[in-house]
């Protein structure tokens, strides 16, 4: 998979919050094989550098680094971080959250866009956390993202795939675009679906990093996500109503 | 017998000077502001002994040497509050108490008349919540007075001051030993202390919330104890953001704490290793307690005994680490 040029063995990408400790984290990123882990830099910043100490633990990790504006709430504020990122992390690589809205947590799409403007006009390579809305996409796409992060559904709620329809659609609008499934996954097979459906890699966090064993759940993810890719490339069947025996009846022998 | 020195007056160096001292030892303690106060992050601690709830997140062993916690505090004479901790969600984040629950052993569930019988004030707002009764509280800043005033009286000096002593050092700079231990990070938490003559709560209660995390530790004088943020960080900052969060979840759970005074907002920086479990370290004749994080009051007391009986007797206790570099 390819990302802004740069090839990405692995097609699961986790987030660095809400675990139990980093060393649960560093063993979630080695049982899971993720190669790219986002950061979150709002909140943790500061005034300064005082995140300083956690942001080593994650480079340590030996996977690429995807800076995000995450707690942004206006186009100003994820300029004004994402500009922080690339100077904390060395990379031109953001990936754009714009909060619109409280309480779901939804993409603000207007300032997305405004902000996702502004930042490759920087030079910043962009990858914006946006819904399924193809208009949306379209408008980003004009701005010089060459990568979608659509929504499954809203960050942390762990609810899959909400709008299949949608997505199915900014899918094949779009075939050539990168695309990552991001937010919203709970369980491996949710991963395995967005997969399935020809999204090039799944992005998460909470799923991972708040079930019981965070380790254990990584791995999960990143076999389903595997066998989701593999399922996708193999030219499924269509499903059909009419029940097909595998094995031909005629001509068996019936003994009893 | 020689003098053994204890760098730092905050729980950890407290813990460990008692227990030397209970074994007969001489003990300098050492520390640029020897008297408790808000320089020192145990100053802006929870107090809540509640190895159960804990084990939420944290790993086994904080369950368990937790649980010796309560008692040891006790026979040091400090006021412990045995009456467990509470568990609550609002309405539509019920599922987090289910979560919880199979989590945390030792629950009972309680529903709305279980709930109102312990916390009266709290009747009629919760359909349903855990009890661990086996949790208890403190208030850490007594708490600490209490240590130094015992210390005092058992001979122990208190010295303002830095440096490295020679002979036997316990070192429990907290943060500030990063110097010498490169492992060592911030992670900031916020707090306030609310005044409230409206409500009363005899036992702290946690407020599951997937976003805003909250629990409230009453004290004594009306006074709460609202905590706290984690963020990876050790900036010292105290952000509005922060204090808004835990202001709108205490009023969640009840809103006469909209009318409450707001009597102090706290920030500090727990120490803390890669695996947010703490580590005597042994460098020589220096013997590092550290890397407490969220858990100074539950972990001091098991750390400092065992660090005592390393030194004085030669065990190798469960996290002890040898540093020969």
């Amino acid at each position: 998979m390819e990302l802004y040029g740069t090839e990405i063995a692995s097609r699961l990408m986790l987030g660095t919050a809400q675990y139990p400790s980093p060393s649960v984290l560093a063993e979630a990123f080695r049982r899971s094989g993720a190669g790219i882990a986002t950061v979150s830099v709002r909140r943790e910043a500061g005034g300064e550098r005082a995140g300083t100490a956690f942001w080593d633990l994650v480079r340590e990790l030996g996977v690429r680094v995807l800076p995000n504006t995450a707690g942004c709430h206006s186009a100003r504020e994820a300029v004004t971080t994402a500009q922080m990122a690339r100077e904390l992390f060395n990379t031109p690589w953001i990936k754009l959250e714009v909060i619109g809205h409280a309480d779901t947590l939804q993409p603000d799409p207007f300032g997305l866009v405004e902000a996702a403007r502004i930042l490759t006009e920087d030079g910043f390579q962009v990858f914006p956390y946006t819904t399924e809305d193809v208009v949306l996409a379209d408008r980003l796409l004009d701005t010089g993202c060459e990568v979608l992060m659509p929504w499954g559904a809203p960050i942390g709620t762990g609810l899959g795939l909400t709008n299949v329809y949608g997505l199915r659609t900014l899918r094949a609008q779009f075939p050539d675009v990168p695309m990552v499934v991001d937010a919203g996954l709970g369980l491996p097979s949710q991963a395995a679906m967005a997969m399935e459906m020809g999204f090039d890699a799944v992005l998460l966090n909470t799923a991972v990093a708040k079930a019981g064993d965070p380790a254990a759940m990584a791995e999960g993810f990143a076999r389903a996500v595997e066998a989701g890719r593999l399922a996708y490339g193999a030219d499924p069947m269509e499903p059909r109503d009419m029940a097909a025996p595998s094995t031909p009846v005629i001509g068996r022998a019936f003994l009893e | 017998m020689t003098r053994a020195t204890v760098l730092g007056a905050g729980v950890a160096g407290l813990c460990v000077a008692t227990e030397l001292v209970a074994r007969g030892r001489e003990v300098t303690i050492l520390d640029p502001a020897p008297r408790p106060g808000p320089h020192g992050c145990s100053w802006w601690a929870g107090g809540m002994l509640a190895p159960f709830c804990e084990g939420e997140t944290a790993e086994e062993p904080v369950v368990r040497l937790g649980q010796e916690a309560a008692d040891w505090w006790a026979r040091q004479g400090v006021a412990v509050a045995r009456r467990g901790t509470l568990v609550v969600t609002l309405g539509r984040d019920r599922r987090e108490l289910d979560r919880f629950a199979r989590r945390v052993p030792g629950h009972e569930r309680l529903d709305a008349a279980g709930l109102a019988a312990l916390e009266p004030d709290l009747g009629g707002r919760f359909d349903r919540a855990l009890h661990i009764p086996e949790e208890a509280h403190l208030d850490p800043r007594a708490a600490l007075n209490v240590l130094r005033d015992r210390l005092e009286r058992a001979g122990a000096d208190f010295v303002a001051g830095s440096g490295r002593p020679d002979g036997l050092t316990f070192d429990c700079r907290g943060l500030a030993a990063r110097d010498v231990l490169p492992d060592l990070r911030g992670v900031k938490g916020e707090m306030a202390v609310l005044r409230s003559a409206d409500i009363r709560l005899d036992r702290p209660v946690r407020l599951l919330h997937p976003r805003f995390p909250l629990y409230v530790v009453p004290r004594t004088d009306g006074l709460f104890m609202l905590g706290a943020t984690q963020i990876e960080s050790d900036d010292r900052t105290r952000r509005v953001r922060s204090v808004l969060e835990l202001l709108s979840a205490a009023y969640a759970l009840h809103p006469a704490f909209g009318e409450a005074e707001l009597v102090e907002i706290g920030v500090d920086a727990r120490p803390a290793f890669p695996d947010n479990l703490p580590r005597l370290v042994r460098r020589g004749d220096t013997i590092h307690v550290n890397g407490l994080f969220r858990h100074g009051f539950l972990l001091a007391p098991a750390l400092a005994r065992r660090a005592a009986e390393a030194a004085l007797q030669g065990t190798r206790p469960e996290f002890w680490h040898e540093d020969h570099s």
